[in-house]
């Protein structure tokens, strides 16, 4: 059984169609708003084919682009935790009555997604979150339901925004592992080199003929995926990292960033690992049932430090620095890896045009 | 539904409400469901539900040998606090967990053990003295120092009779304020080093109240001798989920909700002398 198959776009079609046949509910990137986003697909024709992105710090710009094939677009404002760690979930309804309550089972069953086009470093931010919600000491049911039903077809960047620094984070831009199959666009990206990652994978890939793809193929995609790599100007210097962030607490940059930082919590929201998330409690005006529901969260928020007596974090120095110190030094003590994967959505979409690779810089200085 | 969802709260009813002090009460609850009680080591919380209101952290309060009750002890300061202490006898709420490390009880064996607790920082510490005093002989001297605000505030004033009266214990109460009926001592809990002599090299001290006491407690201990290791405090953050999920416990590289509430001293003595963290 060969690994690397040939794909033109009507087989694309056919592998959105057979997923979806499949009984996945297929969710790729589309065209809303100015921006390239990720919502339900039915087909190729949903793809953002013919736009390309200009990114820069605090910047987003959709352009036509006759040239670019459905894949050539970089990524968006939203990110896959929208689909595996929704922005809202119901923990739990509950019944009462005269004091005494009754907690409700979660009836409904997890939604089974395919997620169409999946970056390398998308798969890699995937794979941390795996680790703060499945891989330590509890798991989270709703999270782990999402993620078993998961059908991940990855794709390799064939271009890279302004704002990209993958390499640098050793994400990407090639996807390696955590996907089921794997697309390179190919010949101006209307081919793809399709490869496979998992028996789930393969079943599909021969369910639908594909032929194996020929030796030139693999190579020019691999030289595209490289010139992606290269055209990159941004980057973070991982080595020594940690140690030096969590020696800088009390460095002036802290105090220059805060100037600039409105804490309005855009980075966060857009950052496919950040995990944070409150609760919110609900109930019918008579009081006989109550909801409760996990929202996301974020810690650029004063009251998200509340305790009796007033927030911890009350300045936006702090909170700056508690999310730039966790991103890139506790992270790496509490679950192994950095919790930046280098897909630049906090710069392009900070309003202030802050720039993690930079202010990662002058803390080591 | 998963049966080990973390997030999913048991129902438990209220037995037995004590009023300690004018904002602070004591809850005994058992399971609904009659089943045994979530087992629990001293000074491990849970996540307490109010039906529709919210849910909090609350450290349990009670014995381990009670082996059918889980009790608590909450001193009403909000929204939920409030509506936790007006529960009556037979209302229900909800008990997720127990999260967090425990106080060092079997580490402390055959040491001395100073006790020091401000305010309802007592409540997270009282399973440690029941531990302690149904096991006296393996255990050194008991010295157990306690500030609160005004004498009216002071908490299990019968149990701290009863604890001083015990073999080789020592209980020391100090006040805020102690209006003219007060006999006592007045002042903030790190004057009252001076009335005991401790042998730092084999003394644990178990420390919990507001981050400003402790962080002054820590460091008196440690001018007399006592090793930063032997120093453990419990710290308090905001949180939502008590496992990990939700973030909004970290302390620097630390979730409180799991990494602590209980940390010994050396590990975090930077971190307290810092702000904003
Ligand atoms: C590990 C741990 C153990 C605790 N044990 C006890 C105990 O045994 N007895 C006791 O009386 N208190 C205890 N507390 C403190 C108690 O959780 C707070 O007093 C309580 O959360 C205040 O909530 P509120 O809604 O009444 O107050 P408000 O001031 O109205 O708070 C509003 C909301 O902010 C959040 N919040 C406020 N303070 C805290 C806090 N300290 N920790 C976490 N979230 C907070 C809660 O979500 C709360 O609902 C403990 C706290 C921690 C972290
Ligand atoms: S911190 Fe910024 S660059 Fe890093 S993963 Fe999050 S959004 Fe992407
Ligand atoms: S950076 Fe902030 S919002 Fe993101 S995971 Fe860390 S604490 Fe949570
Ligand atoms: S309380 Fe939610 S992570 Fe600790």
């Amino acid at each position: 059984m060969p690994r690397f198959f040939r794909l033109d776009e009507p087989a694309l079609d056919g592998l959105i169609e057979a997923l979806r046949q499949q009984g996945y509910t297929a969710v790729g990137p589309r065209v809303r708003d100015g921006a390239v986003i990720y919502d339900e697909i039915s087909s190729v024709a949903d793809l953002p084919q013919g736009w390309a992105s200009e990114q820069e710090a605090g910047k987003y710009r959709l352009n036509r682009d006759p040239s670019a094939g459905p894949f050539d677009y970089v990524i968006g404002p939203s990110s896959w935790k929208q689909w595996l760690h929704p922005p809202e979930a119901r923990l739990f309804a509950a019944e009462r009555e005269n004091g005494a309550f009754r907690i409700l089972p979660n009836t409904t069953s997890a939604p089974r997604y395919a997620l169409v086009g999946v970056r390398a470093c998308e798969l890699a931010a995937i794979a941390i979150q795996d680790r703060v919600l499945l891989g330590d000491r509890y798991t989270d049911p709703i999270y782990q339901a999402r993620r078993k039903a998961l059908f991940v077809v990855a794709v390799n960047c064939t271009r890279s925004a302004a704002t990209c620094f993958c390499a640098s984070m050793q994400t990407g831009p090639r996807a390696v592992e955590g996907f089921d199959l794997a697309l390179t666009p190919v010949g101006n990206g209307r081919q793809y080199l399709g490869e496979t990652g998992t028996d789930a994978g393969a079943a599909v890939a021969g369910e639908l003929g594909w032929p194996e793809a020929p030796p030139e193929m693999m190579s020019e995609a691999a030289e595209t995926v490289r010139a992606a790599a290269r055209a990159q100007t941004r980057n973070v210097a991982l080595e020594g990292l940690a140690e030096a962030l969590t020696a800088a607490a009390e460095h002036p940059r802290w105090e220059t960033v805060a100037k600039r930082c409105m804490a309005c919590g855009n980075c966060t929201l857009a950052c496919p690992t950040c995990f944070c998330t409150t609760v919110e409690d609900t109930s019918t005006v008579d009081g006989a049932r109550a909801e409760r529901w996990r929202k996301w969260d974020s810690c650029f928020t004063q009251s998200f430090s509340y305790i009796h007596g007033g927030s911890v974090r009350t300045s936006v120095k702090s909170r700056y620095r508690q999310w730039l110190t966790h991103k890139l030094a506790y992270w790496q003590q509490q679950f192994g890896t950095p919790g930046c994967v280098g897909c630049g959505r906090c710069i392009t979409w900070c309003p202030a045009g802050i720039d993690l690779t930079e202010e990662a810089r002058a803390l080591r200085a | 539904m998963s049966p080990d969802d973390p997030m999913l709260p048991v129902a438990y009813r209220v037995e037995k409400v004590t009023k300690e002090t004018r904002d602070t009460f004591t809850l005994v609850t058992r399971r609904v469901d009659r089943a045994p009680r979530h087992a629990f080591e001293p000074g491990q919380f849970s996540m307490l539900y109010v039906c529709a209101v919210g849910e909090l952290p609350i450290s349990i309060s009670g014995d381990t040998a009670d082996k059918q009750n889980l009790t608590y002890t909450v001193r009403s300061v909000g929204q939920v606090t409030n509506q936790l202490v007006s529960l009556g006898v037979g209302d229900t709420l909800g008990v997720r967990g127990p999260f967090g490390v425990p106080w060092p009880v079997e580490e402390a064996r055959g040491k001395d053990v100073v006790v020091v607790a401000g305010g309802i920082g007592l409540a997270p510490l009282r399973p440690v003295l029941y531990h302690i005093l149904r096991r006296r002989e393996e255990y050194g001297r008991l010295v157990l120092l306690y500030g609160a605000r005004s004498p009216q505030d002071q908490l299990f004033r019968k149990e701290l009779t009863q604890w001083s009266q015990a073999p080789e214990s020592r209980v020391l109460t100090t006040v805020d304020y102690g209006g003219v009926n007060w006999h006592g001592h007045v002042g903030v809990v790190t004057t009252m080093f001076r009335y005991v002599r401790l042998r730092p090299e084999r003394t644990i001290a178990m420390v919990c109240g507001p981050e400003i006491m402790m962080r002054f407690v820590a460091r008196e201990l440690e001018t007399r001798g006592v090793e930063r290791s032997q120093i453990r405090v419990s710290m308090e953050r905001n949180m939502k989920c008590g496992c990990g999920f939700c973030g909004h416990c970290q302390y620097g590289p630390d979730f409180i909700c799991k990494d602590g509430p209980v940390f010994s001293y050396d590990r975090i003595q930077s971190r307290m002398e810092a702000y904003e963290i």
